[in-house]
């Protein structure tokens, strides 16, 4: 197809005066790129030459260079840091620069392409504003120190809070930009320093979905993956926008949607570009997603267009349900919600009638003080008309951070050990034996065992731990320190009260590639010293594996080395390590090598622990295989041909759960809770984790047991063809199973528990014997049982809608008030008091105005990487508001002209430009979270270390945020609240 | 003989850009210069589109038939490029262009025009393929490497096409066939006095 360009010989144009040619004919200064690429050029030409067989010679001579200027460059492959996608990214080297990228044909996910950000990539890792060395602030002024001086300050600094404050009362913030295993070290951390005080960005974006997609039917986490969506008939994007946040998912799902002439719908309060390409949109008010939901399974149920076998056989409390589901008429769906009965009828028949079809979300849902409710009402909608557990089906959670599902899977969180094992004794024994150290040793390390096994404080509250009374804080003492690697500030809501906790500190320590807002902001809340700003490698620099959202795993090479002083993540968890005294304990199994411990390892000893989720069969050098031999795997199957030498019939990135060890070969789970296949094709069921049998009230008010188990529905070629439980050693010998243990296996299962070895189960057998015996009758390790449209145990075990806590529509709060005032997560949720205020103080009318925020393409998170990228700054250079053309006409305001956004709280405020628009309604406006540098109209460019601060500054959307936290989560709420907007 | 054109299928373009960084990286284009950029009409409102543009390589190039010193040429390949010596950014070629591709650096303190840069099809200029010399006047020159350009090899969509324009053609009428509706070939009637029809 392509046909090279022919050989010029000596055109018709003169090669004179070209020494003028330089990048200063572009009114530019010397480039610092073109000297980069330049100075890799002279020296790896040199060796092209030098290499050339020698009939080769003269016509390299005659052509100056006989290749293209990357001849000699090596080609590196990791994947892409700005969205979940997981796209391949292609890097070419040369003399440990990296000079040039390439499209990554070969990866199943993103063949070739990438979007504004993952296209730009390059430039973050010679980014002239990345941070440089360690710096601390002293009297005011950013200081250069060494290394060991900030590790050394640090250290002692933290041992003193601890001395007099206890362990709880250093926050660590870890990150989703880490890798799995840098993520996991950063937990250990927190297990070995004695907090549960650790958190990273799944908490502001899917732990609501985590929380309600685990508590319905057994993981938190998306069912199918990008790539299966080409087999939706129907697709229901509901409360995201992937056309900005997740761009080349769409290569899958406008694909998908023309070969199969599919219905796309986009269900969101904007009109977004997402909309734009979707062939029915439903507006509805922001926060009321619970109504519409309901709304449509109204119509279902109506209709009968409900999978009635599909419920009777993998549901529980369908019952339950129907009668909260009745209470939602189309008029009273309409009146809530604003979107009319009649397109919603039309939605829900779509959905319920051409199957498969799925439902894809992200943080239009999950951002919510009701996002838990949102999330359940999302899986109960799937699993009422049977569209989960097969191809084109399924909850498609698009996650945001590339490893932000690995992150939340090796339990960088506050409410569990790594792999979900949860706080209780039992999961701390499990992870001392995989960590080989004294259970009493981590005992010891807390300030008491109740701590120990306490969920810690989300981090959307780092700033309430803090400056609350020391009552209010369930623990030792207030929060006195924040450790934070590679999380933004400004992506946290209520950033007038954060400024005050940031005050607060008595150390606050800053490790990333940037100075961040956390800089910035703490300068500006009058801090002189007692910060420290650590410099970070980007991904880029670091090696290791990353979980897309889709579960497979990846593992990115190290491109080039980390520039300037910067750091790899796990060579900085070390030393902290080191200095605590803690690290020959901590790194007992992983090989140290000049202060990095070897990423191999450390997915090693992830591998020897993570038996319940699956994680125990991707060995570093399956992982590794699967870059190698990306081209093999089909593009919708994402599997590679059987009979694959390397990688014979797994699937990409052996999506977890991949079970056993390694040698087992089982080929990863491509879609979850599939029972069309065996389990070692990657089958399975719905995971029965809360019970075997409970009582349900039938309609006409009777009450009856019923089992949690499935009932006639299992997996392709499962021995046992109905529901089961959990395998532990006990079931395998009631089956008769035991005997295929091999000695060695039972001789570990002897050795877990020696008292009551029957008790034993999958998930905490270090051998994997009982995992393989399982697998090798076709049954599911965690057992067989029924999906939950009961989540009893949630604070709203069937959806409730809840007005937001600032709600314009007063008069609905009385009918539809959010959950009582509570204690969770050791602070109090005074939710329900704010919201009574609000509507007694007639907020609604000072504020009049829905406000809602969001992702754009260009940048991500909290943006101060991608502001600094000149590539990508160049084309959003101003933080803007979207406003309603009524809106904007009643108040004077023109498009581009400069306004004043009012807020709730804290009298706060903040300007920037108004895009008059109708992608919002009348009545709402929206903001794009990533800008940061301003705060109240003030900037900031000052706060930050000379040189170090990105291009482009703005305010956040996240000064106006407000008061509002999910009560299962600790979840902020920056997708409601009021404001008003004036012409400034 | 390949003929290559520049074919943007607005059904897919969901406008993130990507074309537009691409070309950033690889060409390393200082801030300021956009050799592609994205457009959207009905911006916000239902029927929003979004076109990625460029140069289009023009048959006839309108740009070439006013430049006063005749720094245009068309490439075997049907590519449009020009000579950076020869130009005197005198601007005569962006009032010519029906896509607004020429772009020019400003140089000194009087808003005066420095030598024009536009979209080269990531093919370079007249000097030798992949030499020093052409890589710092005008960026990679990939097809000379077997390679089409960068925006739309990494295009996350597939929306935006580069290549032989007989293929690329042949590949969005199998697309419009395929799902049934289409909006044409934005710009080739202008750029190439044909449209595509399936």
């Amino acid at each position: 197809m392509l046909i090279k360009r022919a050989q010029r010989q000596n055109a018709q144009f003169a090669r004179g005066g070209s020494a003028l040619a330089t990048p200063a004919e572009h009114g530019q200064g010397f480039d610092r790129r073109t000297f980069l690429r330049r100075s890799g050029l002279a020296a790896g030409g040199l060796a092209a030459l030098s290499t050339l067989p020698l009939d080769a010679v003269r016509k390299a001579d005659a052509a100056v260079v006989a290749g293209p200027l990357t001849s000699g460059a090596t080609v590196r492959k990791s994947v892409c840091t700005h969205c979940s996608v997981g796209c391949t990214v292609t890097a070419e080297v040369l003399n440990g620069v990296w000079i040039g990228q390439e499209p990554s044909w070969d990866s199943p996910i993103n063949r070739g392409s990438h979007c504004a950000k993952g296209a730009s990539v390059r430039e973050l890792v010679h980014d002239g504003r990345r941070l440089r060395y360690p710096m601390k602030l002293v009297d005011g002024q950013w200081t250069r120190v060494s290394w060991e001086t900030a590790i050394d300050e640090i250290g002692d600094k933290l041992m003193q809070v601890r001395e007099t404050s206890g362990g709880d009362s250093v926050y660590w913030l870890g990150s989703a930009k880490m890798t799995n295993e840098g993520s996991y070290l950063f937990r250990k951390l927190g297990a070995f320093w004695g907090t549960n005080n650790t958190d990273h960005q799944a908490r502001i974006c899917h732990s609501t979905t985590v929380t309600g997609v685990a508590n319905t039917w057994g993981y938190g986490a998306m069912t199918n993956s990008f790539n299966d969506i080409r087999n939706s008939k129907t697709q229901i994007i509901m409360g995201g926008n992937p056309a900005e946040a997740h761009p080349v998912s769409l290569q899958h799902l406008l694909e998908g949607a023309e070969l199969n002439r599919a219905n796309v719908v986009v269900i969101d309060p904007r009109m977004t570009r997402t909309a734009a390409h979707a062939t029915e949109y439903v507006r509805l008010r922001p926060g009321t997603d619970i109504p519409v939901l309901y709304g449509m399974m109204w119509h279902i149920l109506k209709n009968g267009w409900e999978d009635k076998e599909f419920i009777r056989q993998r549901v529980y409390g369908f019952n339950d349900l129907r009668k909260e589901v009745e209470k939602w008429t189309p008029e009273e769906v309409e009146r809530v919600s604003g979107v009319p009965g009649a397109q919603l009828e039309r939605v829900a028949k779509l959905f319920a009638t051409e199957k498969p079809a799925t439902l894809i979300w992200c943080m239009g849902q999950t951002q919510h003080t009701v996002g838990t409710a949102n999330v359940r009402a999302s899986c109960i909608a799937l699993l009422m008309t049977g569209n989960v557990g097969k191809s084109g089906t399924g909850a498609n959670i698009f996650r945001g951070h590339d490893n932000v599902q690995g992150a939340t899977d090796v339990g960088l969180d506050i409410v569990t050990l790594p792999f979900y094992y949860g706080l209780a004794e039992g999961a701390w024994r499990h992870w001392s034996r995989v960590w080989e150290v004294e259970y009493d040793y981590l005992l010891s390390r807390f300030d008491n065992k109740k701590l120990m096994e306490t969920p810690g404080i989300p981090l959307t509250r780092w700033f309430d731990a803090v400056i609350l009374p020391k009552a209010d804080v369930a623990q030792k003492d207030n929060v006195k320190a924040v450790f934070v690697q590679g999380h933004a500030s400004n992506s946290i809501t209520r950033i007038p009260e954060s400024l005050k906790g940031l005050k607060a500190l008595e150390l606050l320590v800053i490790a990333d590639p940037h100075p961040t807002t956390w800089a910035s902001l703490a300068v500006q809340s009058g801090r002189k010293d007692g910060v420290y700003l650590l410099p970070v490698a980007t991904q880029f620099e670091c090696k290791g594996s990353r979980v897309a959202s889709n579960r497979s795993l990846q593992w990115g090479e190290q491109i080039v080395k980390p520039v300037f002083e910067s750091k790899d993540d796990l060579e900085i968890i070390y030393l902290i390590a080191k200095k605590f005294g803690f690290a020959d304990k901590m790194f007992k199994n992983i090989k140290v090598e000049d202060n990095l411990p070897v990423a191999e390892d450390i997915l090693r000893e992830i591998n020897r622990g993570s038996w319940s989720t699956g994680y125990c069969g991707q060995s570093p050098e399956r992982l590794k295989a699967h870059m190698k031999n990306q081209h093999k795997f089909d593009l919708v199957t994402m599997r590679a041909p059987k009979d694959d030498p390397e990688v014979g019939g797994d699937y990409y990135g052996l999506p977890w759960p991949c079970w056993g060890s390694p040698e087992v070969k089982h080929p990863g789970t491509p879609l979850l809770y599939n029972t069309n296949l065996t389990v070692m094709d990657g089958g399975g069921s719905f995971r029965p984790r809360f019970g075997l049998e409970r009582e349900e009230t039938l309609p006409d008010g009777s009450t009856r047991m019923v089992s949690l188990l499935a009932d006639g529905s299992y997996p392709k070629g499962s021995a046992i063809r109905d529901g089961y439980p959990e395998f532990t050693l006990a079931s395998l010998k009631k089956l008769g199973w035991d005997k295929d243990l091999t000695e060695a296996e039972m001789a570990t299962i002897n050795s877990i528990n020696p008292d009551k070895p029957d008790t034993v189960s999958w998930s905490l057998d270090l051998s994997g014997g009982i995992q393989r015996v399982a697998l090798m009758h076709g049954c599911v390790p965690y057992g067989n049982g029924k999906a939950r449209m009961n989540a009893f145990g949630l604070p709203d075990p069937i959806p409730v809608h809840r007005e937001p806590i600032y709600s314009p529509r007063v008069d609905l709060v009385a009918q539809y008030p959010t959950l009582p005032d509570a204690k969770q997560f050791r602070l109090p949720n005074i939710g329900f008091s704010v919201q009574k205020a609000a509507v007694e103080k007639g907020i609604a009318k000072q504020f009049p105005l829905i406000l809602s925020s969001g992702r754009l393409v260009e940048y991500e998170g909290g943006g101060e990487e991608t502001r600094s990228n000149p590539w990508l700054a160049e084309l959003q250079q101003d933080m803007f508001i979207e406003i309603n053309v009524a809106d904007a006409a009643e108040r004077g305001i023109r498009d581009g002209g400069w306004v004043w956004v009012t807020g709730a709280e804290n009298n706060s405020k903040a300007k920037m430009k108004a895009l008059v628009t109708e992608r919002v309604g009348k009545g709402v406006a929206w903001m794009p979270f990533h800008f940061g540098g301003w705060y109240a109209g003030v900037d900031l460019r000052g706060n930050y270390p000379k040189g170090t601060d990105p291009i482009v500054l703005g305010e956040s959307a996240n000064t106006i945020t407000s008061y509002g936290y999910d009560p299962a989560t600790g979840m902020q709420e920056p997708k409601v609240t009021l404001c008003q907007i004036v012409a400034a | 003989m390949a003929r290559m054109k520049f074919l943007c299928d607005a059904d897919r373009c969901i406008e993130c850009n990507a074309c537009v960084t691409a070309c950033k990286n690889e060409n390393e284009v200082p801030w300021g210069i956009n050799r592609r950029r994205v457009v959207t009409i009905n911006d916000g409102k239902p029927g929003e589109r979004s076109v990625s543009m460029a140069c289009m390589h023009c048959t006839d190039a309108p740009c070439a038939a006013v430049c006063p010193v005749d720094c245009f040429y068309t490439t075997e390949d049907g590519v449009v490029l020009h000579s950076k010596d020869l130009c005197i950014g005198c601007g005569y070629c962006f009032y010519a262009c029906p896509f607004g591709a020429p772009q020019y650096p400003k140089i000194g303190n009087f808003g005066s025009r420095g030598k024009m840069d536009k979209c080269t099809f990531c093919a370079g200029g007249p000097e030798a393929d992949g030499s020093r010399e052409e890589y710092e006047k005008y960026g990679a020159n990939r097809l000379a490497e077997g390679k089409l350009p960068l925006c739309a090899e990494m295009c996350s969509t597939k929306s935006l096409l580069a290549g032989d324009g007989e293929v690329i053609a042949e590949i969005y009428k199998e697309r419009v066939t395929r799902r049934g509706y289409g909006s044409g070939a934005w710009g080739w009637q202008t750029a190439y006095r044909e449209s595509i029809t399936s």
